[in-house]
């Protein structure tokens, strides 16, 4: 099988079971499934297998990345310098509908995703907007809780608590920007392509990504919402 | 319209750089004229520039870690005679033009000349050793390659419009800081690192995810050749390290953009919190360098005594065992900071530790040789040049490990001392006898034996006597850094020390040489079989240089040694397999996704640190397309037809029995 | 002014020369922590070596021996592994370092620089300010002060409060033994004891800017009787170190050349330490929009601001901070 012939390979890549081809061949595209074991007798995985393990790896290192500005944020959250704390400026009632909206965007990726797994494109677009949509909302009301506390002088420069706190929230705002940016392009992708391997790849990493942004989501909201606010 | 940019970036009035930069602007005027008269360029373009080839993604990474070597030797140069000159007078660089130097070579030395060096070696063997044909992510493997090359220019920009940082190569705040480096030099140091640091991250998980999901047939983990498994570790190193520098730099970038107070002095910054998390990376770089060049000196000293790598499940272990302990370690590089008698201890008792894991592979390396044939070619020198000296490293290392005796090492000529003696003797004497080791697999011809040999007798003796007397002068207590020199006592080491530049600089003059002597006499020292070394594992089994498919048929791998082994049969008179039929293979497509998107990583990264926002936007944006066109393509692959493949295996297989018949005969 | 560069220029080659004629470093320790300090680097230099001249002495042999071309080396392809050797070969490093981790606990304990050198009352205190460039010593016993110039009595323990003005620094006279950082916002301590009357060259160890390598003292150590006459001395002299005129001594220069303070605020290290006297200042430009600044030497005539005030700084230690 090749690349080319796009429409003939469907079914064939997205699952962890494709080795009924020959893989050595071509050594890339196709490949042999069960590459858990470490003992390699089926030679080089699949590339769902390699392109899914790879983006793992990614995501553990930006999960390293944030927890470096998690030590950042442990060390400086008591360095308010006469500054207000957490403790004045969270408001819950906004974090706990972010955290709603966020969790449910999880939800509806997750249905997009098995949308595409039956191939109905339909489903999958309206998921994928719903994720996309709850996404923005998440931001707006991020957006919202920033510019209300810059606005209340309580902004990034006023002391290292704050600083710290933005850069980590923000930090996280980023990459749920990002991943809408990702989410759009792809759409668009999928719509005019179709359900192709590589696509069906990248949704597949879209979906690890988001549910990734849920659980660091889930540590800025316990560690630093719930324990600013009652400190 | 050009931020800060306007003519005063120009250091019109320091000659030094600016003479430097005009060399290096005609140098790469003449090369570029050069290639457009010869009409190169659409060779280049497509046989390199947008190549997503494993093999010249590796090249292209040692060539840029060789210039920058050269670039970063020179700074160092300039120090030495500096320091000397100042001994005298006032030497000729202004103190802000040599903190400038410092700062640039050791940023150079570990981030543009080690880690590509390190990174090239590793593109070009694993998926060779692993019996693969490309790395699992190709298009990113370019990416990678071009955002290094991407910070590189970045920080060779810095000589000519404005400055770079002056703050060392680890940019210590609150010195980093606005308030007390109000110049572009930090902002330059922070983009090139950035990027090139992005680039360095996605070679990590690159390689990560080939190691452990590609590998030929039969390759289990313990029969992975011990190159890959250093590399394994090492690329496990920077997915786990490089986020945290990554995340430092960012913090460190928005105090001095948008003026938060994570490191600076008011506003309840913490200044102490910059040097934990950047030594928290700092230390696992470290063993990120030097473990490749532990692995691939183990495949030295196996090849050259023609015996199989000593206790290999132990090197193993002392490898993962140095990965995973030297995490715990990184407050040894301030045991003078105040932290209690307790902390300092058991950081120091972890780092010792590490000891235990380098000392068994030394011992390994020994008894690798023992019982052996060994052959004393120029990789082999380096890798008995690098066995002794590095211990005497290690040894200087352990000792600023203790505690009591780093309180009056910190920051010596001796901490400079031990730190050059192991990044010298441990990456740099690896990256040359990688270089020598695998340059005819690369090219097809051996590199001429007796300059390398003269590069390695002069190199080794010039270090010697650079960094035995830096020792010394820092028993005396010279602390590293000193622009001039006030005490006359120090003399006489730094005067050895210049010597011994010197006879480096021979070292490096042979080097050069050796590279124009053997392309001269490419023919004579033509590698045909592809085994030049009588090598043991798959990367040998191919032609020189192999085809852009590695490996016709994947081979299947039984043993440690696969290689080894089917020369064995050969030997013993069992007619190698030879496949009945051919069949297509499929490679990647080449792709121009990495140079241009590290054309517009570059433009981001001037328009930041000279706060032209249009211009980075631009780049934004840029980028964004960039990705976008890469993610639209229809066709990522392309096929070599089968009667090519055949061709190409045909050839091997003969050249390999007429060598086999050769061998024969003369036995 | 250009005068007054050039002699401070020659003030400090003098310095230099006369410095040079006693360092010999940290080998030549001139007191019980430097002592301290060497015996525990010989002793782990010591036991390493027992370990490392052999392993590199065996392995020049064994490549030796074992070159392709001596023919009574016997080939032996078969040994790559031994569990015997194995066990010797993880069990040597982990003695050795199980041996050095005794020495790096003990020495890590004994020569703790928070640990006082006899009891605590006997101690003299110096405070150390790291500014940019230069070092500022406060004696509050005697509440004089000193620039580039440190004064020791002899056989007395000393103590050491440290602090910096702006960036990180370190303190190290070599002969005396363990160094220090000093950081702004931060107080560090440090115990140190010189044993016999003499000159001793210190430094900061740690890079801090364009002015660092100026950043070097005499460390005059005197016999109690003279220290202490030194003091009084000092005290007839007419310039005053308050918030105002340690505001323009914490303005950047370079190259400066010792002198001393009569009087001293007191409270005033306590107040940088605490921020009350907010961090100094760094340059004003770098390249980049307008030319560089080259700090100039420190104006002289700051030596003799008259006294303004002589009420105490009172560190606020709930605030600021």
């Amino acid at each position: 099988m090749s690349a080319s012939s796009a429409s003939g390979t469907l079914a064939s890549d997205i699952s962890a079971r494709s080795g009924a081809h020959d893989p050595y061949r071509i050594g890339r595209h196709g490949g042999h499934g069960h590459a858990g074991t470490g003992q390699a007798e089926g030679g080089p995985a699949s590339r769902y297998v390699t392109v899914t393990y790879g983006f793992w790896i990614f995501l553990l290192s930006d999960i390293i990345s944030f927890s470096a500005f998690f030590a950042g944020y442990a060390v400086l959250s008591g360095a308010t310098a006469g500054g207000p704390t957490g403790r004045e400026l969270f408001d819950l009632s906004r974090v706990a509908l972010q955290t709603g909206l966020l969790l449910a965007s999880s939800f509806t990726c997750g249905l997009g995703s098995l949308a595409s797994h039956r191939r109905d494109m339909v489903w999958t677009q309206i998921w994928l907007l719903a994720t996309g949509l709850l996404g923005v909302g998440f931001l707006v009301l991020e957006a919202q809780e920033f510019v209300a506390m810059v606005a209340d002088g309580a902004g990034p420069s006023r002391s290292a608590f704050l600083s710290s706190f933005f850069a980590l929230v923000g930090c996280h705002g980023l990459h749920v920007g990002l991943g809408l940016l990702w989410l759009g392009t792809m759409m668009a992708q999928l719509l005019v392509k179709g359900f192709r391997d590589d696509i069906l790849r990248r949704l597949h990493c879209f979906n690890l990504f988001w549910h990734a942004l849920d659980i660091v989501w889930i540590a800025i909201f316990s560690l630093v919402y719930l324990l600013g606010a009652s400190s | 319209m050009l931020g800060k940019l306007d003519w005063s970036a120009i250091p019109i009035e320091e000659p030094i750089p600016l003479f430097a930069a005009l060399v290096v602007f005609l140098g790469m005027v003449g090369v570029l004229g050069w290639i457009t008269s010869r009409g190169w360029w659409p060779y280049l373009w497509r046989e390199w520039i947008t190549s997503v080839d494993h093999k010249r993604i590796g090249v292209m990474y040692i060539v840029l870690a060789a210039l920058m070597l050269l670039r970063g030797f020179v700074d160092a140069i300039m120090m030495r005679t500096h320091q000397t000159a100042t001994l005298f007078g006032e030497g000729y660089l202004p103190p802000d033009h040599y903190d400038q130097i410092f700062s640039a070579h050791g940023t150079i030395m570990i981030f543009f000349a080690s880690m590509p060096f390190m990174i090239g070696l590793m593109n070009f063997v694993v998926p060779l050793q692993l019996g693969v044909r490309d790395v699992a992510f190709p298009t990113l493997n370019s990416v990678g390659f071009w955002l290094t090359a991407s910070g590189a220019l970045l920080v060779n920009m810095s000589l000519v419009i404005g400055e770079f940082a002056r703050t060392g190569w680890l940019p210590y705040a609150p010195l980093s800081e606005l308030e007390y480096s109000p110049g572009v030099g930090v902002d330059y140091y922070l983009w090139a690192i950035q990027i090139s640091g992005v680039g360095t991250l996605v070679t990590g998980v690159n390689l990560v995810t080939t190691i452990l999901k590609m590998r030929a047939p039969g390759m289990g983990y313990l029969r992975m050749p011990i190159f890959c498994w250093t590399s394994l570790a090492s690329c496990m190193l920077i997915v786990a390290a490089f986020p945290i520098l990554t995340a430092t730099l960012a913090m460190l970038t928005l105090d001095r953009y948008l003026d938060f107070h994570f490191f600076t002095n008011d506003g309840g910054g913490n200044p102490m919190m910059f040097v934990n998390l950047i030594w928290a990376w700092g230390h696992p770089e470290v063993y990120i360098l030097v473990l490749p060049a532990f692995g691939l000196f183990s495949e030295i000293f196996s090849t050259f005594s023609s015996k199989p790598l000593f206790g290999y499940r132990s090197m193993v272990a002392a490898t993962l065992f140095i990965c995973v302990v030297s995490f715990t370690v990184w407050l040894h590089h301030f045991f003078t900071m105040g932290a209690g008698a307790n902390v300092n201890a058991a950081f120091g008792i972890a780092t010792s530790v590490i000891a235990v894991g380098t000392g068994v592979k030394i011992y390994n390396w020994m008894f690798t040789m023992y019982g052996g044939r060994i052959r004393f070619d120029t990789p082999m020198l380096w890798a008995m040049g690098f066995i002794t000296t590095f211990t005497v490293g290690g040894m200087t290392g352990v000792l600023l490990a203790v505690p009591a005796a780093d309180f009056v090492l910190h920051n010596s000529m001796f901490l400079v001392a031990h730190f050059h003696n192991v990044i010298i003797s441990g990456v740099l004497f690896g990256a040359f006898a990688g270089f020598t080791f695998w340059f005819p697999k690369a090219f097809g011809f051996r590199l001429h034996e007796g300059w390398g040999k003269a590069a390695f007798w002069f190199t080794l003796a010039g270090f010697i006597l650079v960094f035995a007397p830096l020792y010394l002068v820092g028993l005396q207590g010279m602390t590293r850094r000193l622009q001039n020199i006030p005490v006359d006592g120090w003399a006489p080491s730094l005067f050895v020390a210049l010597a011994g530049v010197g006879v480096m600089i021979v070292g490096a003059a042979c080097q050069i040489v050796q590279l124009v002597v053997s392309i001269r006499r490419r023919d004579s020292l033509r590698d045909e079989t592809g085994d030049p070394w009588d090598g043991r594992s798959l990367e040998w089994s191919t032609p020189s240089p192999p085809p852009a498919f590695n490996f016709a048929r994947l081979p299947h791998v039984e043993d440690e040694e696969p290689y080894w082994s089917v020369k064995q049969r050969a030997i013993e008179g069992q007619p190698p397999e030879v496949p009945v039929s051919y069949e297509p293979i499929e490679m990647p497509k080449n792709s121009p996704t990495g140079f241009v998107s590290a054309f517009f990583a570059t433009l981001i990264g001037f328009a930041l640190i000279w706060h032209i926002w249009w211009l980075a936007l631009l780049g934004l944006a840029g980028a964004y397309a960039t990705f976008v066109v890469f993610a639209w393509r229809d066709e990522a692959e392309y096929e070599i037809p089968a009667a090519e493949v055949e061709r190409v295996d045909r050839a091997r297989l003969e050249t390999r029995q007429a060598w086999y018949r050769r061998r024969e005969e003369a036995a | 002014m250009r005068a007054k560069q050039a002699l401070c220029r020659t003030t400090c080659v003098t310095a230099a020369a006369v410095l040079s004629g006693c360092t010999n470093g940290v080998l030549d320790p001139q007191g019980p922590v430097g002592a301290g300090n060497r015996q525990i680097l010989l002793n782990s230099l010591a036991v390493m070596l027992v370990i490392v001249v052999p392993t590199i002495i065996g392995a020049l042999w064994f490549a030796w021996w074992f070159r392709a071309s001596n023919p009574r080396a016997r080939y032996d392809p078969g040994f790559t592994y031994s569990g015997r050797i194995e066990l010797i070969v993880w069990s040597i490093p982990t003695l050795t370092i199980l041996f050095l981790g005794g020495l790096i606990y003990y020495g890590s304990h004994e020569l703790d620089p928070r640990k006082p050198l006899g009891p605590p009352d006997q101690a003299v205190e110096v405070q150390v300010i790291a500014l940019d460039w230069k070092w500022l010593f406060i004696y509050p016993r005697h509440q004089v002060a000193s620039v580039n110039e440190l004064y020791l009595p002899a056989g007395q323990p000393v103590r050491f409060r440290l602090t910096s003005a702006s960036v990180m620094n370190v303190f190290f006279v070599p002969q005396l033994g363990t160094m220090i950082y000093a950081m702004n916002g931060m107080e560090s301590e440090l115990n140190l004891q010189a044993d016999k009357p003499g000159e001793l060259y210190g430094q900061g160890a740690h890079y801090s800017g364009a002015g660092f390598p100026g950043m070097n003292f005499r460390v005059h150590v005197l016999p109690q009787v003279e220290f202490d006459r030194w003091a009084t001395r000092q005290r007839s002299g007419e310039a005053v170190l308050n918030a105002e005129t340690y505001a323009q001594l914490a303005e950047q220069s370079q190259d400066v050349a010792a002198y001393s303070y009569a009087r001293v605020q007191p409270g005033l290290f306590d107040a940088v330490v605490h921020q009350i006297l907010p961090p100094s200042r760094g340059p004003d430009e770098g390249r980049g929009g307008s030319p560089d600044i080259h700090p100039q030497p420190l104006d002289a005539n700051i030596c003799t601001v008259p006294v303004q005030t002589s009420q105490t700084m009172r560190p606020d230690l709930d605030g600021g901070g």
